[in-house]
């Protein structure tokens, strides 16, 4: 069974149709890379997952239970975390609290406590900078605070919202090995990018969208040696 | 001499005012700040207290401390009730829409306490029962020091709320991004409830020290000390809560020298000018942070 499945999914902007009946599934352990132009529908996806957006038909399932009509605060205690395009981090709360607030829905103190120092751990630069603004980082601290803190909720699954939107290249390259070793320790990772280079590197499958359609899926081997992907994605 | 012991007891008197102001406009800045709206009931939260509090003692005859915490009390779930039923449903209306709602709200309130207390005023001793204080030629009233001592309790108490629990830093989320709050599991609606129950029961304390100090019970009597609290909140900068005490402070110290020295007509008037001289120099008030609106 496939630990997120969403059947047939329709998404409007008022009248507009953003996304046209998607289906697509992620199994447990998988790195899932959904690729697109800007404005395919990515995001809307992500955000229709989580709960920020509500769908005018189709169904989400997480684990067999239906989440499509879940509030959002409700769908993060199931196991699912998001770290949203753009970091949106808390500017004006610390790097700490931030991480904390990402545990939000964890009554466990010694759990939280543990959690925090494997967040540490990951991202020494946070431990470094754990007094700060969030608002004062660079942006590739940001995207790894955003990280940090969606990884404060022990989620069985996370969905990654353009991680490298931004960054240097440097960043882009830490931030993918970085998603390489969460996705290593047991998350399942769903990963949306523009780089899609980059994604398909360590993706296991993916799907590609178009203007709120899903027009290819196979695995990331196969798209990385398809002509029309080479050419449209890959820049080759 | 006696004109610097005039001075201080204008200033202790702008402090005695300002300090109701400051509890009112915490009330506004914090709804501001959570629900990005200008709740214009806010100031008849002050006068349901007023009333509340002497339904309580004077026509029930409870004890004084069971009749504040009543007041408290009933005032922070008329605020939760007035968001669930009046602002809840615009949430993702235009601005205007809450606004002319939150006036609405406001006449509401007014008139159903007109309508239950008629339009007569109606005396009220104040329940502050403790005496004043003489230092050197100084005379601080019973009702200046409660005023003063439960204006600092209450502002240490919100200000660790806010900066040291989890539900406080949850608030803060919210204030700064919503959508990013609901990722990390928080309730937008129940942080929202309990911002109105927190400025609401402010305004309750409000209104208990505002009828302590002028003793008579009108319908209307939130409308002056709402307004001025309003002031008082966009001088300190709206959405900023140490923004709303300073201002609060400040604009009654300028209110009680200005009709002391200069004239008890134009003090008002001085006091608004203050504020159209801060938000020239300042847009975003005295201690707010200019928000740059990203397109």
């Amino acid at each position: 069974m496939a630990m997120l499945k969403v059947t047939d999914l329709k998404v409007y902007y008022g009248v507009i149709q953003a996304i046209k009946g998607i289906s697509f599934e992620v199994n447990q352990g998988e790195v899932i890379a959904l690729i697109g132009a800007n404005g395919a529908g990515k995001t809307t996806i992500l955000h229709t997952v989580t709960g920020l957006l509500k769908p005018k038909s189709g169904k989400i399932e997480f684990e067999g239970t239906d989440i499509t009509k879940m509030p959002g605060h409700k769908i993060v205690a199931l196991g699912m975390a998001h770290v949203p395009e753009g970091r949106r981090v808390f500017a004006d709360l610390t790097v700490y609290e931030n991480l904390m607030l990402g545990a939000y829905t964890r009554k466990n103190k010694d759990e939280i406590a543990e959690t925090l120092q494997m967040v540490y751990t990951r991202f020494p630069r946070l431990q470094e900078r754990k007094t700060q603004l969030a608002g004062t980082l660079s942006g590739g601290e940001q995207q790894m605070l955003a990280m940090g803190r969606a990884l404060m909720s022990h989620p069985k699954i996370i969905l990654m919202d353009e991680p490298s939107m931004g960054l240097s290249p440097i960043f882009v390259n830490e931030i993918f090995d970085i998603i390489k070793q969460v996705s290593a320790s047991g998350t399942t990772v769903l990963l949306v990018e523009q780089n899609a280079k980059k994604a398909l590197e360590i993706a296991d499958r993916a799907y590609v969208l178009e203007t709120g359609n899903i027009v290819k899926s196979a695995s990331a081997s196969e798209l990385m040696n398809d002509d029309s992907i080479k050419k449209a994605y890959l820049g080759e | 001499m006696s004109l610097l012991n005039s001075i201080l007891e204008q200033l202790i008197n702008g402090l005695r005012t300002g300090s109701i102001y400051a509890l009112i406009a915490i009330g506004y800045t914090m709804v501001y700040g959570i629900a990005k709206m200008i709740n214009f009931a806010h100031g008849d939260i002050i006068m349901v207290g007023a009333y509340a509090l002497y339904v309580y003692s004077s026509i029930l005859k409870l004890p004084l401390v069971a009749a504040i915490i009543l007041t408290v009390v009933t005032c922070s779930v008329l605020g939760i009730i007035t968001e669930k039923i009046a602002y809840k449903p615009l949430r993702n209306a235009p601005s205007l829409a809450v606004l002319i709602t939150a006036i609405g709200m406001s006449f509401l309130l007014q008139n159903v306490a007109l309508l239950i207390f008629k339009a007569t005023p109606i005396p009220f001793a104040s329940v502050v029962n403790v005496s004043g204080i003489r230092l050197g030629s100084l005379y601080l009233s019973g009702t200046t020091l409660v005023t003063l001592g439960v204006t600092v309790i209450a502002m240490v108490a919100l200000t660790l709320f806010v900066n040291k629990t989890k539900a406080g830093r949850a608030m803060r989320a919210v204030s700064e991004d919503r959508g990013a709050a609901e990722l990390m599991g928080i309730s937008v609606n129940a942080t929202i409830s309990l911002t109105f129950a927190i400025g609401s029961g402010l305004a309750a304390v409000a209104g208990i020290l505002y009828i302590s100090q002028y003793e008579t019970l009108m319908p209307t009597l939130g409308a002056l000390p709402g307004i001025k609290a309003f002031v008082a909140a966009v001088l300190g900068g709206i959405g900023s809560i140490p923004g709303a005490m300073f201002g609060g402070i400040i604009l009654g110290i300028i209110e009680s020298l200005s009709k002391a020295y200069i004239s008890t007509q134009l003090s008002d008037a001085i006091v608004y000018g203050v504020l159209v001289v801060v938000l020239l120099v300042k847009p975003s008030g005295l201690l707010g942070k200019l928000k740059i609106e990203k397109v």
